[in-house]
């Protein structure tokens, strides 16, 4: 890996450190959405459905640019943002953690709300006859019964951010240090001549990240598996 | 004691009932698509009547007109499924206490789950679910018990291994059970009174000896489910013959095989179609159980068949004979006649404690 020069490792550092945050802000909102889809019926659900999944089907760089207008400095939240709370988002690291967070939430919502939709209501059903209030009969049936869901939702989520490109170049562009994560280096470097070999290195990484990510996911499923008793 | 008037609507299906359910056994009796889990639900909480009044020991758990809808969780409803619906990512111990664990020692000894504690639910047969299951309902301190045939998916032998229990059940505690069933032997076995539901309405309701042996439920029940119950003592044993000497109002009857300590009371399924009637008393003939009886209603079924209502001694017996044969007899309703049991028609799955 002596192709990777300080640019390089600060892009891995910051797409391992974007992708994390993504995914564990994103989770709380993915598991109530996807619970809410799968086990309520409610006016606006549809409506509710498709705006989850816009951001996998509309390029991303309308993502992006839609980012950019709602968070920007000059946006209705962004100013909100960053007078209250002294939080700015564009062309910040925070700002690649919301975009591959929005990236990724159609694919982790998808993914916990197929196995919701696994468990037996009849379960929660039982739960509720013995005396468990909703939150208990969540907390303790539902969610645990949706673990290996909810783990592929984030190894899903994972890759998806790590891998996000248009709607993170578009909102906060690909500042070296700052907001380059590992696609946005690879792009830059391959804009600049004989670096061939940081590329190869870079993309190296990515593959390593996503089989790992999988083997890992795969792993912890099998357990829980044995553990739910099937 | 259940008081319950509740009317749903589901599509085309309309649930109209009302009825009170005495404490002990009411087994709410019926085909399948009749109404029987929808009114269970009810009770439960987990459907909403559109209309009408549930209380339970006089606890309002649902009222329309008042409105009062108490949730799910507070109704103290102990609710055993057909599938035991037991949690499959918990131990059979974490199951057990799901909802509390009340009385836990005696529930645990009761229905022999002491060995089972550790497992997990994956590991455990299908009668071994249903004792479980009925553990944790008990465990919650239940007001009242309901059970949506929890031996439906059970073979014959799993279910004769669980019935003592619930009968234990109904005479060791004081919980109301409310017994969802399409099998009569096994409401016969177990039931005080019994409810009888068709197509969303309570066709007929009472004790079970009385619902039973009505001529009138004949064509409710089916005329192979068709069959008086009656109340039995067990009066004696034939060594020689291998018999049970049994006793009720009506006289003596034999039963093969051992059927249990002198003294004890037995519930005894007499199926309609095993009672032969005659005008004199049969001489010469292999049957052991001739017994005197008066002839109380005769009611003609849609098909070949007559159900004639017998009264033998303060007990009502049934029996199912062809349209011709009644007439041929000339049979009318206070006439003196013998009703002939075989000794071996009574089958050991209809024969409870």
């Amino acid at each position: 890996m002596g192709a990777l020069g300080p640019n390089e490792w600060a892009a891995i550092y910051l797409s391992l450190r974007v992708a994390l945050v993504a995914v564990i802000c994103a989770l709380p909102f993915a598991i109530a959405v996807a619970y809410v889809l799968a086990r309520k019926q409610f006016f606006g659900r549809q409506i509710l459905n498709v705006v989850v999944h816009l951001p996998l089907v509309m390029p991303p760089v309308v993502t992006g640019y839609l980012l950019l207008v709602v968070f920007g400095s000059q946006g209705p939240v962004g100013r909100v943002l960053e007078q209250v709370f002294g939080l700015s988002l564009a062309f910040r690291w925070t700002g690649a953690a919301l975009a591959a967070a929005i990236m990724a939430f159609p694919l982790m919502v998808r993914a916990i709300r197929l196995g919701i939709e696994a468990i037996d209501p009849g379960l929660e059903d039982a739960a509720a006859t013995l005396g468990a209030s909703r939150w208990r009969v969540f907390g303790t049936v539902t969610l645990p019964l949706a673990l290996p869901s909810i783990l592929a939702g984030v190894v899903l989520g994972f890759a998806k951010a790590l891998g996000e490109f248009g709607a993170t170049i578009t909102f906060v562009a690909a500042i070296p240090g700052h907001t380059q994560t590992i696609p946005s280096a690879i792009y830059g470097l391959l804009q600049v001549p004989n670096s061939g070999a940081a590329v190869v290195s870079l993309v190296i990484v990515s593959i390593v990240f996503a089989m790992g990510a999988l083997l890992l996911s795969e792993w912890l499923a099998q357990r829980m598996a044995r553990k739910v008793g099937r | 004691m259940l008081e319950i008037a509740v009317q749903k609507r589901i599509g085309d299906f309309n649930l109209d009932v009302a009825f009170e359910a005495p404490d002990g056994v009411t087994a709410i009796f019926g085909k399948s698509g009749s109404g029987k889990t929808t009114l269970v639900n009810a009770i439960a909480g987990l459907t909403r009547p559109d209309a009408g009044r549930i209380a339970v020991h006089e606890q309002v758990l649902f009222d329309q007109v008042a409105r009062i809808n108490i949730s799910v969780a507070k109704r103290r409803v102990g609710y055993v499924f057909q599938d035991a619906r037991l949690f499959p990512h918990m131990s059979v111990q974490r199951n057990l206490t799901y909802g509390g664990d009340h009385d836990a020692k005696r529930v645990i000894d009761m229905l022999g789950l002491g060995a089972l504690l550790d497992r997990r639910p994956a590991g455990l047969s299908g009668g071994e679910r249903q004792r479980v299951a009925l553990g944790r309902a008990l465990m919650c301190d239940p007001q009242i018990l309901l059970m949506d045939e929890p031996l439906a998916a059970l073979d014959a032998p799993r279910k004769a291994e669980i019935l003592p229990y619930i009968a234990r059940l109904r005479d060791e505690t004081r919980v109301p059970i409310i017994y969802v069933s399409h099998d009569v032997s096994e409401v016969a076995r177990l039931a005080t009174t019994v409810v009888l539901l068709e197509a969303g309405r309570v066709a007929v309701a009472g004790p079970v000896g009385k619902v039973f042996s009505r001529p009138d439920v004949v064509p409710l029940l089916g005329t192979r489910a068709a069959g008086a119950v009656i109340e039995t003592r067990v009066a004696g044993r034939l060594l020689d013959d291998d018999l049970t000497e049994l006793k009720f109002s009506g006289g003596r009857l034999l039963m093969p095989g051992y059927l249990g300590e002198l003294g004890q009371v037995l519930r005894l399924r007499i199926p309609a179609q095993d009672v032969i009637l005659s005008r004199e008393a049969p001489k010469g003939i292999s049957a052991l159980n001739v017994l005197p009886v008066t002839i109380t209603d005769i009611v003609a079924g849609r098909g070949p068949g007559v159900a004639v209502g017998l009264r033998a001694g303060d007990d009502q017996l049934l029996a199912r004979v062809t349209k011709r044969s009644a007439g041929r007899m000339e049979l009318a309703v206070g006439m003196q006649i013998f009703a002939i049991i075989k000794a071996t028609a009574v089958d050991p799955k209809d024969i409870g404690i």
